[in-house]
């Protein structure tokens, strides 16, 4: 029946498809739906950049106008990945612009993103529109100042956690005047200086600003004229909130902030004087979310008298300064929180209150909507993480790191059966945990809906790798270090499952030449991949 | 996120079978996807269990707890690490979990970087440090330390410069005449005279250099500092930079040198008079072509 519908209906229909998975599944039904499909999907997800290359993107998307891309392993958050890996962007961006793609849309997390890039997506795509960089790195501001000078209708330029090389351009000037389309702008990770005139004068004419965040180097001052010129707001990320709370700008800020009633987002606080946390009292009320994780200048009083205010909140990011007491004040004030992220502070041994499982215990009694959790503490027990997993049956993310164990070895497993829904999992992150390979083995057994695994320092071997080779074709990725693969059973696996690219990663001595088949391997990457061995692997990676 | 084939439609629309294998492929290996969001990871169902490492003397353990199976070997960093005194660790070991501590700790790939004894002063060698561990993204640990409030003493900058670095950093090293080149791992060094000196040994550089040296000589060039870096050998040692410029190695501070190396070569002096010591205006610098 559907066959003889116009192509145009169907299409037309397909554009209320906008998951990815639905879309996927829509292209498999038959020749014609595959067609339209795939002529209309305008936005493309690649989770693995080496899953498939950029040619073959294009020519099966030939409409795609927006692209998500990720690129390194996610241990390489934490140095486990040596820094000329890959994830490049180029061949992307160089791909696109050769097949005259009309993108607008870019989003990339751990890739290598040189200038070059930059500059050569700035002037291929002439209805650019968003930049979305997380946790990237490569590209200094020159990159951004082609950006800003090229893109004319740029909407969203948000760098999330970037490692920025700082040359001390005026890559905000580059903004010509004509440039009024901005409605988000995310400079928080640059260390340098910005220029400031010229930050005021942009955010003046793009009347659609709606997230602003600022790095440490807007001076307050500029913040409250920002401010002023800014009051539709709904996302603000304050660099330096480091006012005298004597002087005449806080007067004016205090002023114009209760001006700023469509703030429901907050951030920043880099430098701050908790003397002039006041100011922003009177939009506590309205805030729906709170990242306060890198204000360690708020001590747990403040930071509590606070979120007292914040009842609406439902994602709150804090330090552990806040203490088991604070995170008390939290339930019982923010019922609809919904996610919760308690990053560690102590660094440098001063002793600082942390916090414990009673802290998440409170939290879950007091807030049962809670979904998404990140909570680093000093000691955890099973009976609490019971309670936690019965009074909030709702967790779709779930991350916990506890700095002292008190668990007993089988924690792998047991607390997960106990309400968590390990059958739902998808992303699996184990360090310095099991006994043997049964527990990696009842991982990838019990996790039907498992994308990626990453394991790290825990005594899983060739048994637990090879057990069920085929399940790594369902997953995107897994990562093992310092566990107890050997190099013979990484080649055996690779030579058994030829759509998987099996890493090797290797720093040491080039002259060792290839490793004893029994040899340990310190690292091992694997993915599935439609295009076989990547042609840009440096020479400290093996694929086997 | 299995694709499931749906239903064909009815009458003649069949699934002609070598196009649906590749789209299926192409689907299910290369575009699951999550749902897109502002924060990637937001829809993902993840778990992390971290289970670390050794504890404080102060934690409140119970009966049945078992102290970190690494003891020692790896903990946060604090300023207690670089005092002489050591807590030792008491660890109250069910026996099931023993055995997971013995074979944690002769497991050889374990990621653990264990140093000299503890009671060694402060400074590199002074404390065990794993590598990428708790799980924090560099950005986050600089940010927190570049906005403390409370004053950085020595031991504990030096600290959080060694919790900053990565685990190791290898470069690769050519002899000009020596066909197989070396790596050398540029963290396990923290100034530029044992850098050489490893260099030296490494390329038996005394020796190397040919017979015109004695082994009276020999013994001299070892004890002496590193003829590599004072341009008195007939070698020098210069780097790669990120730019693709070759630079003599010691012009910059240290931790300079460290962000912007590629590579190193050891080049005959002769070939060297190109180089121009690094200056910062990037203009004036003088490059010769690489190896």
């Amino acid at each position: 029946m559907l066959n003889y519908f116009p192509e145009e209906v169907l299409e037309h229909v397909f554009s209320f498809l906008t998951s990815h998975p639905d879309r996927n599944a829509a292209s498999l039904v038959c020749k014609s739906w595959y067609n339209v499909e795939r002529f209309s999907r305008v936005k493309v997800f690649i989770g693995n950049c080496y899953a498939i290359g950029p040619e073959r993107l294009i020519s099966r998307f030939p409409r795609v106008r927006s692209l998500t891309l990720k690129g390194k392993p996610h241990f390489a958050d934490f140095n486990l990945v040596p820094y000329d890996w890959g994830g490049y962007v180029y061949p992307w961006i160089e791909a696109m612009a050769k097949g005259s793609t009309n993108l607008e849309e870019l989003r990339l997390k751990r890739m290598v993103v040189s200038d070059e890039s930059l500059e050569l997506l700035a002037k291929s795509f002439p209805n650019f529109k968003s930049l979305v960089l997380v946790n990237c790195e490569g590209f200094t501001t020159d990159g951004l100042a082609a950006i800003a000078s090229n893109c004319r209708f740029l909407r969203e330029l948000d760098l999330q956690e970037n490692e920025v090389e700082d040359r001390r351009g005026q890559w905000l000037s580059c903004f010509p005047d004509s440039c009024t389309s901005l409605s988000s702008l995310n400079f928080a990770c640059l260390k340098g200086e910005v220029n400031v005139a010229a930050l005021e004068r942009l955010v003046a004419r793009c009347r659609n600003l709606k997230s602003l965040r600022l790095n440490h180097a807007v001076p307050p001052d500029a913040l409250q004229k920002i401010l002023a010129q800014s009051p539709q707001l709904v996302d603000l990320g304050a660099g330096c909130f480091a006012h005298d709370p004597e002087s005449e700008t806080y007067n004016k800020l205090k002023n114009v902030m209760q001006k700023c009633s469509s703030i429901r987002s907050l951030s920043g606080f880099l430098d701050v004087n908790v003397r002039c946390l006041p100011s922003i009292y009177p939009i506590c009320i309205n805030l729906t979310s709170l990242n306060l994780s890198y204000a360690p200048g708020i001590y747990s009083k403040e930071l509590v008298k606070l979120i007292h205010k914040c009842k609406k909140l439902q994602r709150l990011w804090i330090l552990d300064t806040i203490g088991d007491k604070g995170l008390g004040v939290v339930a019982s004030t923010c019922k609809e929180l919904q996610e919760l992220r308690v990053f560690p502070s102590d660094f440098y041994g001063v002793g600082n209150v942390a916090v414990t499982e009673e802290g998440l215990v409170a939290i879950s009694a007091g807030c049962p909507n809670l979904n998404s959790l990140l909570y680093f503490c000093q000691q955890m027990t099973n009976a609490a993480l019971i309670t936690v997993a019965k009074n909030c049956p709702n967790f779709i993310r779930f991350r916990l790191c506890t700095l002292n164990p008190t668990i007993p070895d089988a924690v792998t497993m047991q607390p997960l059966d106990e309400g968590m829904y390990a059958e739902q999992l998808e992303m699996l992150s184990i360090a310095f945990a099991g006994d043997s390979d049964k527990g990696m083995v009842y991982v990838l057994n019990g996790c039907k809906k498992l994308k990626k695994l990453e394991v790290r320092d825990s005594p899983f071997g060739n048994m637990a790798l090879l057990t069920d080779t085929g399940k790594y074709e369902t997953m995107r990725s897994l990562w093992m270090s310092s566990c107890g693969v050997t190099f013979g059973g990484c080649k055996t696996l690779a030579e058994k499952m030829p759509r998987l690219n099996v890493e090797i990663i290797n720093e040491r001595d080039e002259m060792e030449g290839r490793p004893d088949d029994r040899q340990k391997v310190e690292k091992m990457y694997l993915y599935r991949t439609l295009v076989g061995p990547r042609k840009d692997a440096p020479d400290f990676v093996l694929t086997l | 996120m299995e694709n499931t084939l749906l239903g064909g439609g009815g009458g003649g629309g069949g699934i002609s079978g070598g196009m649906s294998i590749v789209s299926r492929e192409e689907n299910n290996m290369a575009m699951s996807s999550d749902e897109s969001s502002s924060y990637p990871d937001e829809s993902e169902l993840e778990l992390g269990l971290g289970l670390s490492l050794g504890g404080g003397a102060k934690s409140k353990s119970k009966p049945t707890a078992t102290a970190g199976p690494w003891g020692q070997y790896a903990r946060i960093l604090t300023a207690k690490d670089f005092l002489s005194v050591v807590s030792t660790k008491e660890s109250s070991s069910s026996s099931s979990s023993s055995s997971s501590v013995t074979k944690a700790n002769n497991n050889p790939s374990c990621g653990v970087k264990r140093t000299a004894e503890p009671s060694s002063p402060p400074g590199r060698s002074g404390a065990s440090q794993v590598v990428g561990w708790p799980p924090i993204r560099t950005y986050r640990i600089q940010s927190l330390v570049n906005h403390a409030k409370s004053p950085m003493t020595e031991e504990i900058t030096s600290a959080v410069d060694k919790w900053l670095l990565k685990a190791s950093l290898f470069v690769k090293v050519n002899m000009d005449g020596i066909p197989i080149g070396r790596k050398v791992d540029l963290n396990a060094h923290s100034c530029y005279e044992t850098l050489s000196q490893t260099l030296d040994n490494m390329f038996k550089l005394s020796v190397a250099v040919g017979a015109r040296r004695s082994n009276a000589e020999e013994q001299v060039v070892m004890t002496r500092p590193s003829r590599l870096l004072n341009g008195s050998s007939e070698f020098m040692l210069t780097y790669e930079d990120k730019e693709g410029d070759w630079m003599l190695v010691g012009d910059v501070p240290w931790e300079m040198f460290l962000s912007s190396v590629k590579r190193l070569r050891i080049m005959r002096t002769a070939e060297a008079n190109g180089l121009a010591p690094r200056s910062h205006e990037r203009n004036r610098r003088q490059s010769i072509a690489p190896v």
